[in-house]
């Protein structure tokens, strides 16, 4: 499936790999095409995130915005051209001057400054709250237990739910659910914090809970941030900038609220109405 | 050694009786299937009952004791013999009758209630309902699980060689203590059966895609053994984009 | 029709027939506990990446599942020792059951563990647990706790195929009902041995199906 990355010599800087490139990009995708079957889904995509910036993702379904999530946490693997975080590549390796798949582990490494929230949670159901969240630091981080359960007492404080600690995820509302998911994630310390449609699969009276924890850990921690949303209130409140997409491309972007009020692509306009 | 004269003179025959044995017990079964399944979803409560005690009892029961307790203790108390190729027979085929029991009737409740009651419109009877619109709905769900149960049939088969029929597990034995060549006997045993068990399923493959298309379907391709086996993630994969291959697409 | 029934009879095969029931659950409980691992060495085994393993256990699975036990006894009993140490006749039995249904439980903990929603498996992924913890800790307690209610028949199976070993010579059950009633010119045992089957099959039917209730409920 996979190929080495287009190298065309042309216009984007893959030739300074291995060094901190420039030291505010966090995530960087060059040319990054994916296909499923016989549709492609992202075309040549360039775009990055600085560091501690929140940027939201829109567009229509089937648009894209979840692939590059989905790319990002290696969940699925670009067909042609790199991803970049903090300055390493996450799917390829360096080695002798030449850019080769990458092996497990160095994937792996990577992978762990990138925390993910799902639209469904996935939670284990198996395990309760208070162990969902100190699973991964204890035996990927390699925390020990006490250090870990502190942390994720911590945490589940943060997100609101200190008396559900003993219970299964089952036990919980989805909204409790999906706080626990976020308290999960966080628990890595990841320095890009993916959110994946993370209100859709909620009763519309559980929304606003989730999204006053998110707003929280928005604006109290200088965490980095990649959403997508169809919640254009919060997208409007938290985000540094806002990229529309379409067809696997992006349309347009900018600040908040020139998305908002005054978007210059019709695309754009289109779309905003429909959701606004 | 084992020589050919063993073969000719002892498995040929052996592998006679157990299609035989086969054969007899089968059709033994699928009577009892289809009149305990039916009787199941009959509308008086009684008869549910005692054609679900029969389940219980039948699918409770080892075969092979069954076997025994036909050659040796009922004699005693009917009276007269019954020869042993038909006692394992009837215990092969009351048994395994019990498992396809639940087969047809699982098959049955699953033909849409909407069926039913159109059969109850135009006037069909309870039976004619049965034989004309039920059953043959039914019919293609039944086919696999009817594959499964007739393999283990036929592996049930080797149990008649305890009370002395001289089926393919018989002959084995009797080569071995004629031979002591413990080995390529039973490895020919293991295979012949093997052998039956592949010819049945093709057969009863060919039976399903019969069934399916008398009701408009098709059917998939399958491995050797008709059995689907999903893509799923695989256990160390080298290539994590193996991984959850099987829900990327949909979620984009 | 003349039922004689001679309860003298039945008083002289009971001190036999508790040794021989100990014998068969002994042989259930043994001869589950290999199934159930084995099945899932087969079952891991059977996602391998590498064609190598898969293709071998796949043949093996096969080719135990479609032939009989009873035969497959006969081989690890006649067979086995002329390659290696001979086992007891009891040993055999449990081998041999516990080899043929693990290639039963090895489709259960197949199906238990693809009834896992890839959703866990993703977020195994976006928390980098490493393979072995995502396996130990999140998916196979899940496919497990689905599972058992499969197990449990295939539990049940096996108990009404263990009087096989006894043509292989272990005493269960019906290995004494056979060996009194040949030394007695008596049937009551066999009638005894198979009434004792349903009193042991039903309440363990019954509390599979309430597990089974159980568990839809909770999951």
């Amino acid at each position: 499936m996979q190929t080495p990355p287009t190298n065309d010599g042309g216009t984007n800087d893959s030739g300074t790999n291995g060094t901190r490139a420039n030291g505010s990009e966090l995530v960087r995708f060059d040319k990054v095409t994916k296909r499923f079957g016989g549709t492609t889904v992202l075309d040549r995509l360039d775009f990055s995130v600085s560091t501690g910036k929140h940027v939201t993702l829109i567009g229509p379904s089937g648009s894209g915005k979840t692939t590059i999530l989905r790319l990002l946490m290696t969940l699925v693997r670009p067909d042609e051209g790199t991803i970049r975080v903090d300055g390493d590549y996450l799917t390829h390796e360096e080695r002798g001057g030449q850019l080769v798949k990458a092996g497990d582990r160095h994937v792996r490494e990577v992978r762990k400054k990138i925390g993910m929230v799902f639209q469904h949670f996935n939670l284990f159901p198996n395990m309760k709250v208070l162990r969902n969240v100190t699973e991964a630091p204890v035996h990927v981080l390699g925390l020990d237990k006490d250090e870990a359960e502190q942390r994720g007492r911590e945490l589940i404080e943060l997100v609101g739910l200190t008396e559900q600690l003993d219970k299964y995820p089952s036990q919980l509302s989805g909204g409790q659910q999906q706080r626990v998911a976020i308290a999960r994630a966080l628990a890595m310390r990841p320095q890009v914090l993916l959110l994946d449609e993370v209100t859709s699969a909620l009763d519309p009276e559980l929304v606003a809970g989730v999204l006053d924890v998110l707003r929280d850990i928005a604006t109290t921690t200088d965490i980095t941030m990649l959403v997508v949303t169809h919640e254009m209130n919060f997208a409007r409140d938290i985000s540094d900038a806002v990229l529309m997409f379409d067809q696997g491309r992006i349309v347009e972007s900018g600040s908040p609220d020139k998305m908002f009020s005054d978007p210059e692509h019709d695309r754009t306009r289109e779309f905003l109405s429909t959701v606004l | 050694m084992m020589t050919e004269g063993m073969f000719t003179n002892y498995f040929l025959p052996g592998i006679w009786i157990t299609i035989q044995v086969t054969v007899f017990s089968a059709a033994l079964g699928v009577v009892v299937a289809f009149l305990i399944g039916t009787l199941r979803t009959s509308r008086l409560w009684i008869v549910r009952f005692l054609a679900g005690c029969y389940f219980e009892i039948f699918r409770g029961m080892s075969a092979l004791i069954l076997m025994f307790w036909l050659v040796f203790a009922l004699p005693l108390m009917l009276g007269w013999q019954l020869v042993p190729m038909w006692a394992g027979v009837l215990a092969l085929g009351l048994t395994y009758g019990a498992y396809g029991a639940e087969v047809v009737r699982g098959a049955l409740a699953a033909v849409p209630v909407a069926q039913r009651e159109a059969g109850v419109a135009l006037g069909f009877t309870r039976v004619q309902r049965l034989r004309r619109i039920e059953i043959p709905q039914a019919w293609p769900e039944m086919v696999p699980p009817f594959n499964n149960l007739l393999i283990e049939l036929l592996k049930g088969t080797a149990l008649v060689s305890t009370i002395t029929v001289a089926d393919m597990a018989f002959a084995g034995n009797l080569v071995r203590l004629g031979s002591n060549e413990s080995a390529p006997v039973y490895t020919l045993l293991l295979v012949l059966y093997f052998a039956m068990a592949f010819v049945l399923t093709r057969g009863m493959r060919v039976l399903e895609r019969h069934a399916k298309a008398s009701v408009g379907q098709t059917i998939e391709r399958r491995g050797l053994f008709a059995r689907r086996r999903p893509p799923a993630p695989t256990l160390g994969a080298p290539d994590a984009e193996a991984l959850p291959a099987g829900g990327t697409v949909g979620t984009r | 029709m003349n039922l004689d029934w001679n309860w003298d009879v039945v008083g002289d095969f009971m001190p036999v027939f508790w040794e021989g029931v100990a014998i068969t659950l002994r042989a259930l409980f043994l001869g589950s506990l290999t199934a159930f691992a084995l099945g899932l060495v087969w079952a891991l085994a059977l996602r391998s990446p590498y064609a190598w393993v898969r293709w071998p256990v796949t043949a093996f699975t096969e080719f135990v599942r479609n032939t009989p036990l009873l035969v497959q006894l006969f081989f690890l009993y006649y067979v086995l020792p002329e390659w290696g140490p001979s086992m007891s006749a009891l040993t055999t039995g449990i081998v041999g059951l516990g080899l043929h249904y693990s290639t039963y439980t090895a489709e259960v903990y197949r199906a238990g563990i693809d009834g896992v929603p890839v959703g866990q498996w993703e977020a195994a992924t976006a928390l980098s647990l490493p393979r072995g913890r995502t396996w130990l800790a999140v998916i196979l307690p899940q496919a497990i706790r689905r599972v058992l209610p499969a197990l449990g028949n295939y539990v049940i199976a096996m108990l009404k195929d263990s009087p096989m070993i006894a043509v292989i010579g272990a005493l269960d059950m019906f290995g004494e009902a056979r060996n009194f009633s040949n030394e007695t010119f008596t049937t009551e045992a066999y009638t005894i041995v198979g009434l004792a089957f349903l009193v042991i099959a039903y309440p363990a039917s019954l509390l599979i199906r309430f597990l089974e209730r159980r568990l839809v409920l909770t999951s």
